[in-house]
């Protein structure tokens, strides 16, 4: 081999994500979402919970871009706001059901044995009941808490995270390199952190932009159900149940919070299966 | 009938760097009647022409050029689908190397014994399943007939290959081709299957196409022999005179690179010996100038007693090791051999404690390990290394060669400083014949053979006086075999290294080794000299595995 | 194989029996809970709660009352509608529950395994890409957004199915397919990823180098190996079935067990909540039982004791 200059298993990753066109797509979209949405509450006239009731039912306009809805509220700022909340949940329930999730799944399958196969058993129960089933249940005996919603999606989430992390871990004790480790005397810890996780960063990367929609579509739909922010706050999720009953006399109320919603899911699923490829090849459709 | 005939083949695939041509323009014919081995190493491309005659490649990726693969009259490069459908498994038939993953998990083996007689409309199902049922009688798969309903995981390596040759010939086809069919089985095993291969196809009358890179074992079955190179043929001729009068310099070589049982001990001479290619630096010779220690070297620098290694599995207990007794004296090597199943590797692997051993005693320099504190047997680690066999697995992806051949030295405070262990890990990669403008470069970079040397070069960062090699050229090409055996022998004799060297393979472990121990069954059967072993076999088992060898691997002198 | 079902019985036991005391327990300790002493509740609640629940006895003794009672199937009386019984109220409204969902599912699964199997044949083809796109659309696309739509445009714009309630057959349609479709673009995915990656096995190579043909292949060598998947996915199915149809039974008005629960959390119906939860716990360990033996019975190498 006489490659002029070295490249890293990441460079070439790096390398296919960027010709990956869907993927890069995805990218700017989601990123274009997030600015907007970040910078619309500021940058509209209107505040998201300013009530106008001279206003109601207004279709789209050039004072009020996405119409009003039934209590005159600019639904742009809403729309927008309601984004922030959204992608807000979305991203802090990942990173809760990461960092317990990675650190489960790496632990149990480095260990192995029965430790292993008790930590796994108490996922696989967990994992055959409808979260939303907890989610509701413990909605219902705590409170309705802003705090606490993310909490528990979060904490509901992680049992994949784990259950991927494991698998990986387990695939991965096994590589020769692991056992070298071992017999050139490495303590766990640097096992774990330098030799292991390195090498399960791309996995977890993967899954953790997967997980982003399905958090955002739990809270959603705790939202729709009622069970999620409360008034005057919303989400994506509230504004769509708002959309959905008024929809005869003002579809857009469902039309652009829907729109928003669904086009961040598509974003986040392509560049997640954009990852997929990029770092395992093998995976790729060609 | 069944004469095939590939005119001037070429076959192409895409890379980052242009086309590769995998087979380059090739002529090869099989008449009627005869047995052909096809040779070669990895990248050869006898496997490739192997699976464009039933056009198994999937194309694209593959390229086809102009030439052409007549048989009975057709060009089968030019054929519809439809039309090949009729030919495959009725006139030719194709039988390939790993049995596990060639059989169907969800179809029972008679079903699908039975099933190319149902697919070509020869008869109906009932009926296929009688005549399946007798050709595995045949091949000696006798477990089928007390239990039709027997899936593939319930049956053993051998027995599975077995059932696919049945199934290739249950149809009585004209040709049949076999891509390194008996590469994934125990040397005995293979024997046996291939004895059961001629035998049978003797009687069928069916020509076949042997592919496979041991050339001592192709000698066994053919009549005549095409030695392949980088996609094309370089020689081509009947077995005898292939070995008696070789032509070609990679002939030549592939035939001197073999650890026969009669190879000299100390090189093995390589491809480049004969090609006059450089391409690999030469290890450089050792400027080793570590003091040596004063150790006593009246006892044995390891030695085990009465060594339990006990596993829990679904089944009960299973015992690997079974009170085991070995001992090594410095610088000498131990070869320890055996197939599947035997224990040797996790015998290699908890003498270093990568195992906890169950019961049974470990000394290393008269010392009783095993038993202290961590700190106590990392120390120790440095003095016990190992070397694996997957030298793909072996290196961890994500870091420099440097960053591998330092991080040792950093974790066991070996050189002071940052320059100091960076010239460490340069001295390091010369000793092993690489080069400084290796370091920074990824293992993906490397062939097998050259990350298995820096895998040697790792092993070495800590000094030890001990390694274990476990298993660790049997995945490599015969050439680059020679080469890593060569290495170790020169690493040996520079500085004063103890070896257990673990092989399935005879031929490599007598090259390497001064004492065999022979295992089966966890238990070790014999222990003596390397040339008593070969020459005065004790036991039986050891007799069957030096008999299973084949005759061309066991002698350079090749009268047979 | 009897043996395997046993075992699985047996191991499902002492889960169900933790989620029962967690349940229990959960109850009685949670800040405003139902038995939080100083809210105030109506008299006729109290004194069923008291019978029912053993309010004044020691706190094990309660726990065990708890048990017994849901040996019995007796879930208590409903905090809301003190005149019905929870296992009455959950009598009732399960069936429709379960009609939507098998419907669901049946349409889930006749439309995504086919799709899947195409797309996963005729690779990079048009007939992978326009599907898989679909698909993509189809789990992006909440049934909470998907609902409302489609009784927009098939019910209110086009008049072709009624839009809510669900008093007769007609009334199945749109909210089975709204559900279906969800899960119809999961399963689709599934089946072409796992027909995809089955078809790369060596054996499918010996079966092409048999000389079968593309079709015998697919549905003789392939379909095993490439539905399992698929298989195991039924397990999460049947959760996301149940969870779905909370969002579809809310949207169309469907007087299933889902919206009750709905309206119970809302209502803070306690005894109804806890009892709904018990009772989805029990069906999906049996549900997770079957998926368990359709799996051993596909997949031969699974069947040896675990």
């Amino acid at each position: 081999m006489s490659t002029p200059t070295s490249s890293s298993l990441g460079k070439d990753a790096w390398d296919r994500l960027l010709a990956n066109k869907m993927a890069m797509a995805s990218l700017i979209l989601l990123l274009l979402i997030s600015i907007l949405c970040m910078l619309g509450p500021v940058l509209s006239s209107h505040s998201f919970d300013q009530q106008n009731l001279d206003e109601v039912f207004q279709a789209p306009s050039f004072a009020h871009p996405f119409g009003t809805d039934n209590l005159g509220r600019d639904l742009f700022a809403r729309t927008t706001y309601g984004g922030r909340i959204s992608l807000l949940v979305g991203l802090l329930a990942t990173l809760v059901s990461l960092l317990i999730g990675v650190t489960y799944g790496m632990v149990s399958g480095y260990a192995g044995g029965r430790l292993d196969a008790w930590m796994m058993r108490f996922v696989d129960v967990l994992y055959s009941l409808p979260f939303i089933i907890f989610v509701i249940l413990l909605m219902v005996l705590f409170g309705r808490n802003f705090l606490l919603l993310f909490l528990a999606i979060g904490a509901v989430e992680w049992l994949t995270m784990a259950r991927i992390t494991r698998a990986q871990t387990l695939s991965l004790k096994r590589a020769e390199f692991i056992e070298a480790a071992r017999a050139l005397g490495y303590s766990h810890s640097r096992i774990l952190f330098r030799h292991l996780l390195p090498n399960l960063i791309g996995p977890i990367i993967i899954y953790a932009t997967l997980t982003v929609p399905a958090v955002m579509l739990l809270e959603a739909a705790l939202s729709f159900l009622g069970l999620g922010v409360q008034a005057p706050m919303s989400s994506w999720g509230s504004l769509i149940q708002e959309g959905a009953e008024k929809m005869d006399a003002a579809p857009w109320l469902l039309l652009f919070p829907g729109s928003f919603f669904c086009l961040t899911l598509f974003a986040l699923n392509f560049i997640g299966d954009g990852l997929r490829d990029a770092l395992d090849p093998k995976h790729s459709k060609n | 009938m069944g004469d095939l005939s590939i005119e001037n083949l070429h076959v192409g695939f895409p890379s980052r760097e242009g086309i590769v041509r995998a087979v380059d323009g090739i002529n090869l014919s099989i008449n009627s009647g005869e047995i052909v081995g096809l040779v070669g190493e990895s990248g050869s491309g006898k496997s490739v022409t192997c699976n464009s005659i039933l056009q198994l490649l999937p194309s694209p990726p593959a390229r086809f050029g102009a030439g052409k693969i007549d048989w009975s009259g057709k060009n089968l490069l030019s054929q519809t689908e439809p039309s090949l459908q009729k030919i495959r498994g009725k006139e030719i038939s194709m039988i390939f190397q790993d049995p596990m993953s060639s059989l169907n998990p969800y179809m029972t083996v008679l079903d699908q014994v039975a099933e190319p007689l149902v697919i070509h409309k020869i008869c109906d199902w009932a009926e296929a399943k009688i005549k399946a049922k007798e050709i595995l009688q045949k091949v000696g798969v006798t477990h089928v007939l007390k239990h039709p309903h027997s899936y593939p995981h319930e049956y053993s390596g051998g027995m599975r290959q077995r059932a696919m040759i049945a199934m290739a010939l249950i149809t009585k086809p004209n040709l049949l081709l076999a891509d390194e069919p008996t590469t994934a089985l125990d040397v005995t095993v293979q024997a046996k299957v291939l004895k059961i291969l001629k035998e049978l196809c003797l009687d069928l009358q069916v020509s076949v196409l042997f592919v496979s890179h041991d050339l001592g074992l192709v000698a066994e079955l053919a009549d005549r022999v095409v030695v392949m190179y980088r996609g094309k043929v370089v020689e081509e001729n009947e077995t005898q005179s292939i070995f008696r009068n070789p032509q070609h310099p990679y002939v030549k070589a592939l035939i001197a690179c073999r650890p026969t049982l009669e190879s000299p001990k100390d090189y093995l001479p390589t491809v480049e010996d004969f090609m006059g290619e450089t391409v690999e630096i030469q290890p450089s010779s050792s400027v080793h100038t570590l003091p040596k220690k004063n150790l006593d070297r009246s006892l044995p620098l390891l030695e085990a007693k009465k060594l339990v290694v006990q596993f829990h599995t679904d089944e009960g207990p299973l015992l690997a090791v079974d009170h085991v007794d070995l001992s090594i004296e410095y610088g000498k090597t131990l070869g320890l051999v055996g197939e599947s199943g035997s224990g040797k590797t996790t015998l290699g692997r908890s003498i270093l404690h990568l195992i906890k051993p169950t019961e049974g005693e470990i000394r290393f320099q008269g010392k009783i390990i095993g038993t202290d504190s961590f700190a106590k047997r990392n120390s120790l680690r440095k003095s016990m290394q190992i070397i694996f066999q997957d030298p793909y697995a072996s290196l961890n992806p994500r870091l420099t060669i440097e960053q591998t051949l330092v991080e040792p030295m950093i974790v066991h405070q070996i050189g002071k400083s940052k320059n100091e262990r960076l010239e460490k890990a340069i001295a390091l990669l010369h000793e092993v014949g690489l080069g400084e403008e290796h370091l920074y470069r990824y293992p993906h970079e490397f062939s097998g053979g050259q990350r298995q040397r820096i895998c040697v070069a790792r092993a070495l960062t800590t000094e030890p006086e001990f390694i274990v090699c476990d298993e660790c050229v049997s995945a490599m090409d015969v050439s680059v075999q020679a080469q890593v055996l060569n290495l170790l022998k020169s690493l040996q004799r520079s500085r004063g290294l103890t070896y257990l060297f673990i092989s399935h393979d005879l031929s490599v472990v007598k090259f390497m080794s001064d004492h065999i121990a022979v295992m089966q069954n966890g238990r070790v059967i014999e222990n003596g000299p390397a040339e008593q072993i070969y020459n005065q076999p004790k036991e039986s088992y050891t007799r069957k595995l030096i008999d299973a060898i084949p005759r061309a691997n066991r002698s350079l002198n090749l009268t047979f | 194989m009897t043996k395997v079902i046993f075992s699985r019985f047996l191991q499902a036991l002492p889960t169900l029996w933790v989620i029962a005391t967690v349940t229990f327990f959960m109850t009685r300790f949670a800040p405003g809970g139902p038995f939080d002493s100083e809210k105030a509740i109506p008299e006729e609640i109290k004194i069923k709660l008291q019978s029912h629940f053993g309010l004044d006895r020691p706190l094990f003794d309660q726990y065990l009352l708890y048990l017994k009672n849901l040996l019995q199937g007796d879930l208590g009386p409903s905090f809301k509608y003190p005149e019905w019984n929870v296992s009455e109220l959950i009598a009732t409204a399960f069936p429709v529950s379960l009609t939507l969902g098998a419907l669901s599912l049946t349409i889930a699964l006749l439309l995504g395994i086919p799709v899947g199997m195409i797309a996963a044949l005729k690779r990079n083809t048009w007939m992978d890409y326009l599907p898989m796109s679909l698909t993509m659309a189809g789990i992006c696309l909440p049934t909470f957004v998907l609902g409302p739509f489609l009784i927009y445009g098939l019910s209110t714009q086009l008049g072709l199915f009624p839009p809510l309630g669900w008093y007769g057959p007609s009334d199945w349609f749109l909210p089975s397919l709204t559900l279906g479709l969800f899960y119809a673009a999961y399963i689709a995915r599934l089946t072409r990823a796992g027909m995809l990656e089955t078809l790369q096995q060596e054996y499918i190579k010996t079966a092409k180098a048999k000389g079968a043909t593309p079709w015998r292949i697919l549905t003789k060598h392939a379909a095993r190996g490439g539905l399992l998947p698929v298989m195991t996915f039924l397990g999460p199915a049947f959760a996301g079935l149940i969870s779905g149809s909370f969002v579809i039974e809310s949207i169309f008005f469907i007087p299933g067990l889902g919206k009750f629960f709905v309206t119970a959390a809302f209502n803070r119906d306690y005894t109804m909540v806890l009892g709904t939860v018990l009772f989805y716990a029990t069906l999906i360990i049996f549900l997770n039982l079957f998926v368990d033996l359709v799996q051993a019975w596909l997949d031969p190498k699974s069947r040896q004791s675990k």
